[in-house]
């Protein structure tokens, strides 16, 4: 068993599907990220990437191409964001009330669109997979190749997002609105700054983040919706923004650990490991609520973290 | 000269109360100019409407000769009005020029262009001699210098005329004397300023021009040299003297609160108490005097149980109590009224009658067997209510709908109707109306009468000379000086709340001695005043 | 725009707009009936009579409404204390996994007896469930909505390898336990259907939380807790001690709703036993504003809509996930409303005042 385990082959799939699945988890808490440091605790997450992955779904569906799939998938991540924002910022209602309605609400809303448009079907409708996008020279190095080097093109793009997050939040004006909403909004508001545009932009943002990882779900990674396919994904991007402390090198960081967590137990799965499945797939729930009480104590939120900014006079 | 500033009839209600009732204010170029009022006279609202943080009911601004209408603060400082906040509007995490350039157009664009913002703040701070670093956290900085911070960030954004709300309230008297000759260089340069007090030695001192409130109206506009203090406090209270405290002679018993030696740190996990030690004794008030963040809250904290102290002890009548639990220390007898009225002295969302049994909720007759009995809850709110004069429709009232003294009154009815020997008073009467500050004076009196005692922490220099029996003096966590009401010298005092002893230990005599000279018209005003 | 009021409206505003938020959510859920190209009439004239027009619906009503309830109550004591318990999903499994436990391996036992032993595991297995996140929340400082929700999946699991495996019905093809005692079963109360004492001891149970919130020294600081944790600390109140027991508690009832479903219905322990009763049950307290009886009322009318959504799906094929659409729209609009009971609509608010000035001036 322990040289399945240890083989080569055994640890390219592991590492590369480790990657592709960070991706989606670590789009959406690079949003969050966002979201929380313009002081909005956004724990609807959840209800954007599963909105997001049917929508995404969809589109590529009906239109026979992925890219306006994903298209259709920010969109619709950024309509549900624009839902928690309307009804968190402007009509100043409870933010983790808020959230977990909306993951009820998308949970049902999904569900009923997806058996309105495709019915119940013995085989699922599926969409062509995406395909990787091999880049010259680099992807034909061992190991490092098909690892790093023969993945989705969102793959890229989310790990590219990365630097230019951070370049944005702690290097340009706004992204110092951005910080100064989250820990001190009347300071922020009286040198001209919309502490409710800003947090709108935000969450939207996140949406738009978001919206892609779910709709990469589907699209990108399955090819399928399936119901609640985001299984608790939305909450452990929430748990990574805590454990990469609000910054994005370190979220991406948390993110690999996590979806390691999941590609291991698949990976494991596919070797025939001689574990109950049903463990195996709690891996990453499990390492989720150890990291969580690891980090705990050092975690230092925005200091404005979920608290409605009320504008008095 | 030219007026820069002129406002007419400002009128602003709130719901139930007139703030500002047809205001009149003027300001000329390079003046100085004094708004001085009783706590809710209407000082702060008039400058908020100035600053646009709120909207008149009526009247108009004219501002260097034009009408405006300022609508956010955002505007106000494109007007050239800039105000410095008691509250400072900076953010602790964000370095100096950070929160200087906070909302500013950047010289590259999107990119911060952290270089040149350095440089032009240098540039600011020598000329007005602020001793500014650009590269320094804000939560580093002490509060004198988080103060220039304010200021430097309002004439980096071009104020014409700079508005300061009650700055010397946080200040040492040596970082009063500063800001003032930071104040004159910046008039003499042209800048206006309107100087918030309610401070009359303070206002003498550094305006030209004094505009006195009263309940929301203007009083009079006197040129300062042309008044003294005695008139100006004559229009401010409307009556001769402010506070008339009657206070018999002490007759301490034994001692009932024991500090030895105490060291805590503060939230930061840097050292907050550095070897406190205080005696207060049945019968007595102790005065503990200070500048605000010199480990008074802590050392509260600690006397109530919210904070574990990493040395030394606590003995309540003869019991070491040290790391106790605030259950522990309410039922050992100790009340306290906290700083902070809303967030920790009650809770918001609960009614009056719910407020009052905070710490005996589980006590009988409130509660026996772990069932609540609500009606005794309600006859004893309602005899407290009625006893501390709280002025309140009814028991079922919830506690944020209460103004800011009758919540006091309902936090101090709380405190001192519980069995209890020690009562720790923590700024009992910041932001309290003339009344109610009488009120919470004459009561803690009463439980000095009534043998108990009282350890007052306070900033205010007046409140803390004119109640105590004995005073002791907390500088940079430790008591820097302790000495009895009589022989207190208030200039002694206010050297030590700004821990100039040590400065003369030191070789800055020179220094010191002016301050001393500094202080002494100080405290003489000050016992005119009380 | 807003302006906050001294004191909030009362009840009686608070139960307008829940009524409004009621039917506004069925409007919008009738545009998404027709969006299915399904007449809204015909649609909901189906949930009406599925949910109303029969007994058997009636009766289903207080069946699916039970679980919802006492996870539901649960949730109450939970988000009082704004504590924010997103695992009863889980403390349902772990709870229906406890009652079983006792309803097969314990006995034989009187009823009176393995009955009352069985519900007591149950609450036992959720306030277990729900002691690991208090204790981790109080004491560690951990965020307990990934922790709750996370420990969800985990439960779930964990009952489906059981199911699968160690406990799975010798020579069954199901992956299910063997039926529980007889003995250890909530008897049905009108026996052709499939009502159950269960919902009996939920509305003992609101009762009881009604009374433990607002009538003991426990729920003072339940309260304490959630609506000023500075102040209750400072006054002597255990702040990570009623944390722990506000898990706990919150735990237990939600492990009693799953109890009450395997002790109940189905009479023994599967995979998929709550079809997210613990989900549906936090909508349902924040329905109810947090008040036990307001729960009652909440959790009875979320099961008619489901129990009606079913014929729905039945007469006119439209998908029973629409329910929950209805429903969580219609705590989305109490949620966007709510700001009128705090703040007043200044524009509504001078138009008020114009009218009134008019009136006064008319009469003078």
């Amino acid at each position: 068993m322990l040289e399945t385990v240890f083989n080569r082959l055994f640890l390219v799939t592991f590492l590369a599907s480790t990657i592709r699945m960070a991706t989606p988890i670590l789009l959406a808490a690079l949003g969050e990220i966002y979201t929380e440091k313009s002081g909005v605790l956004n724990i609807s997450l959840e209800a954007q990437m599963l909105t997001a992955a049917l929508a995404g779904f969809i589109g590529a569906y009906y239109t026979q191409n992925n890219w306006l799939g994903l298209l259709l998938g920010m969109l619709a991540g950024i309509l549900i964001s624009l839902l928690f924002a309307l009804l968190t910022v402007s009509l100043r209602a409870d933010q983790i009330v808020v959230g977990i309605t909306l993951n009820l609400f998308a949970l049902g809303l999904t569900t009923f669109i997806y058996r309105v448009l495709f019915g119940v079907a013995v085989i699922p409708p599926h969409v062509e997979p995406m395909v990787e996008v091999h880049i010259p020279v680099l992807s034909d190095l061992p190991v490092i190749g098909p690892v790093l080097f023969q993945q989705k093109a969102v793959v890229y793009l989310t790990f590219l997002l990365v630097p230019i997050a951070h370049w944005f939040l702690f290097r340009t004006t706004i992204g110092l609105k951005i910080r100064s909403v989250g820990e001190y909004p009347l300071a922020a508001e009286t040198v001209g700054i919309n502490v409710t545009r800003t947090r709108y932009l935000c969450i939207l943002l996140s949406g738009l983040g978001t919206g892609l990882g779910g709709a990469f779900l589907s699209v990108g990674q399955l090819a399928r919706f399936t119901d609640n396919m985001t299984a608790g994904r939305g909450f452990i991007a929430l748990a990574i923004v805590i454990f990469g402390q609000w910054k994005p090198y370190r979220a991406a960081l948390a993110a690999l650990i996590f979806a390691a967590a999941d590609a291991l137990q698949l990976s494991l799965q596919a070797v025939g490991v001689q574990i109950p499945s049903q463990f195996l797939l709690m891996l990453p729930y499990g390492v989720t609520v150890l990291a969580m009480i690891f980090v705990a104590r050092r975690a230092t939120a925005p200091a404005a973290l979920a608290q409605p900014y009320v504008k008095e006079g | 000269m030219a007026p820069i500033l002129c406002m007419r009839g400002i009128t602003k209600h709130f719901p139930g109360v007139l703030a500002n009732d047809r205001i009149d204010l003027e300001v000329e170029e390079g003046e100085i100019h004094a708004l001085l009022g009783e706590n809710g006279a209407g000082k702060t609202t008039l400058m908020n409407i100035l600053y646009g943080l709120y909207e008149p009911q009526e009247g108009e601004i004219v501002f260097q000769g034009r009408p405006i209408k300022v609508s956010s603060p955002h505007q106000a400082i494109g007007l050239g009005i800039g105000m410095v906040h008691q509250h400072f509007m900076l953010i602790p995490v964000f370095t100096v020029a950070e929160n200087i350039i906070l909302g500013l157009r950047s010289s590259r664009g999107l990119v911060l262009d952290m270089e040149q913002v350095q440089r032009r703040i240098l540039d600011l701070s020598e000329r007005y001699g602020l001793g500014i670093d650009p590269n320094a956290y804000i939560w580093q900085l002490p509060v004198g210098l988080q103060q220039r911070v304010e200021i430097i960030k309002a004439l980096y954004r071009g104020a014409k005329l700079l508005i300061l709300d009650e700055p010397t309230a946080v200040l040492t008297p040596q970082e009063t004397r500063e800001l003032f000759h930071i104040l004159r260089s910046l008039a003499q340069q042209g800048t206006s300023i309107i100087f918030i007090s309610h401070k009359l030695n303070e206002v003498m001192a550094i305006s030209d021009r004094v505009t006195v409130l009263r309940d929301g109206r203007v009083v009079n506009t006197v040129l300062t040299r042309e008044t003294s203090q005695t008139e100006l406090a004559c229009m401010m209270v409307g009556r001769e003297v402010v506070l008339r405290i009657e206070r018999p002679p002490p007759a301490p018993g034994e001692p009932v609160l024991e500090v030895n030696d105490l060291h805590a740190l503060n939230d930061k996990g840097l050292p907050a108490l550095e070897g406190v030690s205080l005696r207060v004794h049945r019968g007595e008030i102790l005065g503990l005097a200070g500048v605000d963040g010199n480990g008074q809250i802590e050392l509260a904290e600690s006397l109530v149980g919210l904070r574990r102290p990493t040395g030394g002890k606590i003995l309540v009548k003869g019991r070491d109590v040290t790391g106790s639990l605030p259950s522990t220390l309410i039922r050992m007898g100790v009340a306290c009224i906290p700083q902070d009225r809303k967030a920790i002295g009650s809770i918001g969302e609960f009614s009056l009658a719910e407020n009052v049994i905070l710490g005996s909720h589980d006590q009988p007759p409130f509660a026996r067997h772990g069932l609540l009995n609500r009606q005794a809850i309600r006859r004893y709110c309602q005899h407290l209510i009625s006893e501390f004069d709280v002025r309140t429709p009814g028991v079922d009232l919830q506690a944020r709908a209460l103004s800011g003294g009758n919540l006091q009154k309902l936090i101090l009815a709380r405190e001192v109707s519980r069995p209890h020997d020690i009562l720790i008073a923590v700024q009992p009467t910041r932001g309290l109306d003339v009344g109610a500050t009488e009120f919470v004076y004459r009561r803690l009196l009463e439980e000095r009468q009534n043998g108990k005692a009282i350890l007052l922490i306070s900033t205010e220099l007046d409140e803390v000379l004119c109640l105590s029996d004995r005073i002791a003096v907390i500088y940079e966590g430790r008591i820097v000086g302790e000495m009895r009401a009589e022989e207190a010298v208030a200039e002694e005092i206010g050297l030590l709340i700004a821990g100039s002893r040590r400065e003369i230990g030191i070789g800055r005599r020179d220094e010191s001695r002016s301050t001393a000279d500094r202080k002494n018209s100080f405290a003489k005003e000050t016992r005119e005043r009380v | 725009m807003f302006e906050r009021r001294a004191q909030p409206h009362g009840t009686l505003a608070s139960v307008i707009l829940i009524a409004a938020s009621l039917i506004l959510a069925l409007l919008m859920g009738a545009g998404l009936v027709a969006l299915a190209q399904v007449s809204p009439w015909e649609a909901y004239r189906a949930l009406f009579y599925g949910a109303f027009g029969r007994i058997y619906g009636l009766v289903d009503t207080f069946v699916k409404g039970t679980p919802l309830l006492l996870a539901g109550l649960g949730m109450v004591i939970a988000f009082k204390a704004k504590v924010w318990n997103v695992g009863a999903e889980g403390q349902i499994y772990i709870g229906a996994l406890f009652a079983v436990w006792i309803g097969l391996y314990v006995g034989p036992l009187p009823w009176w007896l393995h009955l009352p032993l069985a519900l007591l595991a149950g609450a036992l297995g959720g306030g277990l469930w729900g002691l690991i996140p208090g204790v981790l929340k109080a004491y560690l400082k951990v965020n307990e909505v990934i922790v709750t929700l996370m420990l969800n999946y985990i439960a779930i699991l964990f009952v489906s390898w059981l199911v699968h495996g160690p406990m799975e019905e010798p020579g069954g093809f199901m992956p299910q336990t063997p039926r529980v005692a007889t003995t250890a079963q909530l008897p049905p109360l009108f026996p052709p259907t499939r009502l159950h004492a269960g919902v009996l001891v939920a509305l003992a149970a609101a009762l009881l939380v009604y009374f433990l919130l607002f009538h003991t020294t426990l729920g003072y600081r339940i309260r304490a807790v959630g609506a000023g944790p500075k102040a209750a600390r400072f006054r002597g109140i255990g702040v990570e001690r009623t944390v722990v027991q506000v898990m706990v508690l919150s735990g237990m009832l939600a492990g009693l709703a799953g109890a009450n479903e395997v002790l109940g219905i189905h009479y023994r322990l599967l995979d998929g036993i709550s079809p997210g009763y613990g989900f549906t049950a936090m909508v349902v307290a924040l329905l109810g504003k947090l008040h036990p009886l307001g729960v009652v009322a909440a959790s009875f009318l979320f099961a008619s809509l489901s129990v009606g959504a079913d014929m729905m799906q039945k007469i006119v094929h439209v998908p029973i996930a629409i329910s929950r659409v209805i429903q969580g729209l219609v705590v989305l609009c109490v949620l966007g409303t709510e700001i009128l009971l705090l703040y007043d609509l200044v524009p509504l608010r001078r138009l008020h005042q114009r009218f009134s000035s008019l009136r006064f001036r008319r009469e003078g």
